[in-house]
């Protein structure tokens, strides 16, 4: 048993699992107020690589002095923050004028926001991928048994579990979250409870969007190559991810993208050994959502919604 | 729904059939200039192969011109770019055939993308020259198809060499399944490599557009190689070394051809310093009409030229060459002319199409020093 | 009276293709290429419409489809091309042979891809699609019988303009016999209120299964037209983004309407050769004419959104 191999394939998947996790928790969110897929989702997190990476050519001079952390934070925040805003302009000019139309009407103007975004990156970014710099120095660390990280790996697991237990008190313990909740529970109960609608559809698209632009962020970190298409696959996994979990559940979300990652890295690790060639790492994805929407549908966190007639 | 409808419906396709068929062009080969079609990525994964390419095709038919044109006509340049894209090849080149009335087609630098092309041009009897694809199928499309580069098995061969030569006994592949190019390299390298006493410790394969190599590369840690060649082109290349380096993995890559831009340093930094791939050409070459191009490329450009786009340069001459030779542009005059080529001094060296229409010519290898790409030495076929 | 219609617009359709037959060695093959483009989409259009429109099942994957007709009728025709070589009536007859094959083929796919959508709805059922397109087109990426990622080359070119529009003529008949038979109406109900039709004793998984495998029949036959008429396929040339096309011209269309989807492939088809110079915008300028359609007219060009209420036999 190569311990070495395994552990490297964990740490590999683990990383790859914190992006797909965090794209699924916008995925989420957006359902579980709206009932629909925000196809555009896998979009923002490519907008929030490209803003990481300009705004650390800019600040680069700017914050010469500074240890690295410093423009490291600041640029991830500042994909954040862009995102977030981009989502909730998304939601405002997109999907709002829709709200009392079918469902799949909304799905096909989210798709259309998709390959909107995707091509306008393409006309001013051009389709060539382009380097993303490393934030901080990317030292590697050598765990026992042979494994190794890099400490942009280990940012990436930090910050992200952050990110999650930030999101966790914004929902459970401030009244944002209550109404949130409450919307997601029951839309009409909510309103005739005092809850305004149009406020907390945004923010919930602000924040599902931020979260995303951090995702981009790492991604470009972890994977130093950035171009406009970049979001469409992680995005349709991270949209797996959150049914694996149960869409609608937030931890659900968490769990399902990391699984995915660990399985995703694992099918191509072991490639030679189980005999599915590497090529399949984006099919593994597909057969997982296969296997949950045949077997349960609800998820593994999710609740089973009966349907009323 | 009133039979009015559907036959406005009819009418409709047969307004669509007006308005955009007319007769075939004839073809005519007294027009008062020469236009010759290209067609490349200048944009998509792999832009800086069609725009490296496309520089050195500018290049040349500029010269040409300056020069009084060939056979005293001025040569026009249509382009279509494919956006690195399957299937665009196949339509782009089918217009400038059908639109633009063109004697010869100059293309492309990947070889599937030469591969959906060339049916075309054979089955049309346009010549076309092939500046820099090495898989051996694309001349073996037919008789109207050439290029002006080594091919693959020779290009293997030469890798195998290199790595058997500096002792590296054991060696991991790791393979871009999408592409021709890559494919045909790994294969041709492998069987010289493991005819001559080599190892194969490791095999991987990844596909173009892949980000994430972390999964393969653990893989090929484990099988501790003294080497790794990776079958593919730059862009990949350079996420996988910084992400071998990354993973502790030090040994040294090397690569084909498809290694050859700038972008390679670029994204992967000093990543990829201490490795080599085999390549056409060598900016350090120091013989004069190497020299001579570099400095008007240069002066052209701002910017330094690599392979591809001595290459493009080379085609583009070495086919005026066989106009003036064959004193037409028909096409089958031309392309006997063409074929004919013996011992024309291009940049890339001295180019000689053997009988199966591919070039002669010797590889060199260049190590990655700085960020800059350094001579190592030369291999002849 | 409704037979009619279908009857002569499949008269049309043949005549039409007959004389585009007969024109064909005089034609500018670049306008061939816009021509055998537009009715390969008309064809694929009119069977998405089936799925999408007419049994309002939404289905992103019929790309997928489309690739499964294409590889199955090429590696038919690549086995026995150099046996009928001489013979154009045998080419004629194997040409047949393997788009019946490759319709058949995809048609079985449809089926199976039409079994898990008794149990899922709309958005989830859109993502189930696109996930078998995506799986179907993975899978040939990795076997290299079929080419594997580098495609398949040297395909015989034996797609003529005769039997693309042919195909569409009869491609546009069937599906228009087909919704307007009796039990065709049962699409429409699946469509309409699927409970509702379902407590009516219609079996609605029945319904949705053959709209899948009608659907994804006609788009097999396609996709064996447009890889002998390219005569090089490869899976990128069926990914996702292609289905989304096929979308947007069903939705153009409007919905339910098969003239419609006719209508919207002509016009797209023409659209996108039209900004092949602009290729930078052209994509651009679809998004943006998606949802602008989504929000302003959602039932497309011709389509009837509130037929429901206009049918109703008692006021």
């Amino acid at each position: 048993m190569d311990w070495a191999n395994l552990t490297q394939q964990l740490v590999n998947g683990l990383s790859l699992g914190s992006i797909y996790a965090l794209i699924a928790l916008g995925y989420t969110m957006v359902y579980g107020v709206l009932r629909f897929i925000n196809f555009a989702h896998g979009e923002v997190f490519m907008v929030g690589a490209f803003v990481g990476l300009f705004t650390h050519r800019w600040l680069k001079p700017l914050l010469a002095g500074l240890p690295d952390i410093v423009s490291a934070c600041l640029v991830l925040m500042a994909a954040m923050v862009v995102c977030g805003l981009l989502g909730i302009a998304i939601e405002a000019i997109a999907y709002k004028p829709l709200r009392n139309r079918s469902r799949l009407t909304v799905l096909i103007t989210a798709i259309g926001v998709s390959l909107l975004l995707c091509y306008t990156g393409q006309l001013f970014f051009g389709s060539a991928p382009r380097g993303f710099p490393d934030l901080i120095p990317n030292a590697t660390h050598h765990l026992p048994g042979g494994a190794t990280f890099t400490s942009e790996q280990f940012l990436v697991l930090v910050v992200t579990i952050l990110l999650l237990l930030a999101l966790r008190t914004i929902v459970l313990r401030t009244r944002m979250g209550l109404a949130m909740r409450a919307l997601s529970n029951n839309p009409t109960a909510a309103a005739l409870m005092g809850v305004n609608t149009n406020t907390i559809l945004s923010f919930t698209f602000g924040l599902g969007s931020a979260l995303a632009g951090a995702a981009g962020v790492f991604f470009a970190m972890l994977y130093q190559a950035i171009d406009p298409f970049m979001g469409i696959l992680p995005g349709v996994k991270a949209f797996v991810a959150a049914v694996l979990g149960g869409i609608g559940s937030i931890p659900g979300a968490a769990i399902g993208g990391l699984i995915i990652g660990l399985i995703e890295t694992f099918v191509v690790g072991y490639s030679n050994t189980i005999g599915i060639p590497s090529g399949y790492r984006d099919a593994v994805a597909f057969v997982i959502l296969i296997v949950i929407l045949l077997f349960r549908p609800s998820g593994l966190l999710g609740k089973s919604e009966k349907e009323k007639v | 729904m009133p039979p009015a409808i559907s036959l406005a419906r009819c009418g409709l396709l047969f307004l669509a059939l007006a308005l955009i068929s007319c007769k075939k062009p004839a073809p005519t080969q007294d027009a008062q200039e020469i236009v010759i079609g290209e067609f490349g990525s200048l944009t998509g994964a792999t832009a800086t192969f069609g725009q490296s390419s496309h520089k050195g095709v500018v290049m040349a038919l500029d010269e040409a011109n300056a020069g009084g044109g060939v056979l005293g006509k001025p040569v026009r340049l249509v382009h279509e770019d494919n956006q690195s894209k399957a299937g665009e090849a196949a339509a782009g080149v089918r217009r400038m055939i059908s639109r633009e009335n063109i004697a010869a087609l100059i293309g492309e630098v990947a070889s599937s993308r030469s591969l959906e092309a060339a049916p075309i041009a054979q089955a049309n009897k346009i010549p076309m020259i092939s500046p820099s694809s090495t898989n051996p199928k694309v001349t073996e499309v037919g008789d109207y198809i050439f290029r002006v580069c080594f091919i693959d098995p020779f290009q293997g061969t030469v890798l195998a060499k290199f790595i058997l030569g500096r002792g590296w006994k054991n060696v991991a592949v790791l393979t871009d399944v999408k592409q021709d190019y890559a494919v045909g390299l790994t294969e041709f390298f492998k069987e010289t490599f493991t005819q001559n006493g080599g190892q194969i410790v490791s095999d991987q394969s990844y596909s173009s557009g892949d980000k994430d190599f972390r999964a393969q590369i653990t893989s090929i840690r484990t099988a501790k190689p003294d080497a790794i060649l990776v079958s593919g082109y730059y862009n990949e290349a350079g996420l996988i070394a910084s992400q071998a380096r990354e993973l502790g993995l030090d040994v040294p890559l090397i690569g084909g051809d498809g290694w050859d831009s700038p972008t390679l340093v670029e994204v992967a930094g000093s990543a990829m310093e201490g490795n080599f791939f085999s390549n056409h050409f060598s900016a350090e070459d120091q013989s004069p009409v190497v020299q001579e191009f570099i400095r008007k490329f240069r002066a052209k450009y701002n910017e330094e030229p690599d392979a591809m786009s001595a290459l493009g340069y080379d085609a583009v001459n070495l086919l005026f060459a066989a106009i003036r030779q064959a004193g037409t542009t028909e096409s089958a005059a031309l392309r006997d002319a063409i074929a004919a080529t013996k011992d024309f001094p291009g940049v890339t060296g001295s180019i000689t199409l053997n009988t199966k229409r591919n070039a002669n010519k010797p590889a060199v290898i260049l190590e990655i020093k700085d960020g800059k790409f350094r001579y190592v030495e030369t291999v002849s076929p | 009276m409704k037979n009619h219609r279908a009857h002569l617009l499949l008269l049309a359709g043949l005549v039409g293709s007959l004389i585009l037959g007969w024109m064909a060695p005089e034609l500018d093959p670049y306008a061939t290429n816009i021509l055998v483009m537009i009715g390969i989409n008309i064809i694929l259009a009119v069977s998405l419409n089936l799925v999408n429109g007419h049994t309002g099942q939404f289905s992103l994957g019929h790309a997928g489809f489309m690739a499964v007709g294409a590889y199955a009728s090429s590696l038919l025709t690549l086995a026995f091309a150099p046996s009928v070589q001489q013979s154009p009536a045998l080419q004629n007859l194997l040409f047949l042979g393997a788009l019946l094959g490759g319709g058949v083929v995809a048609g079985i796919f449809g089926f199976l891809v039409g079994i898990p959508s008794l149990r899922l709805r709309g958005d989830y059922l859109a993502i189930l699609t696109l996930g078998f397109g995506e799986i179907i087109r993975v899978v040939i990426q990795n076997t290299n019988a079929l080419g594997g990622a580098r495609g398949l080359a040297g395909i015989p070119p034996y797609t003529t303009l005769f039997w693309t529009f042919g195909l569409a003529a009869i491609t546009v008949y069937t599906i228009i016999c087909v919704i307007e038979s009796t039990f065709g109406r049962g699409f429409l109900a699946v469509r309409d209120d699927e409970i509702a039709a379902e407590a009516s004793g219609i079996p609605t998984t029945k319904y949705k299964v053959t709209a899948f495998t009608i659907g994804a029949f006609f788009a097999g036959i396609a996709g064996c037209l447009y890889a002998h008429f390219i005569c090089f396929i490869s899976p990128e040339g069926f990914t996702f983004l292609k289905s989304v096309d096929v979308v947007v011209m069903v939705i153009l269309g409007g919905m339910g309407s098969t003239i419609g989807a006719v209508a919207a492939a002509i016009v797209l088809t023409l659209l996108n050769e039209m900004l092949r110079d602009f290729e930078q915008y052209r994509m651009i300028i679809f998004s943006l004419l998606l949802i602008t359609l989504m929000i302003a007219r959602p039932q497309g060009l011709f389509g009837k959104l509130g037929r429901k209420k206009a049918k109703r036999a008692i006021p």
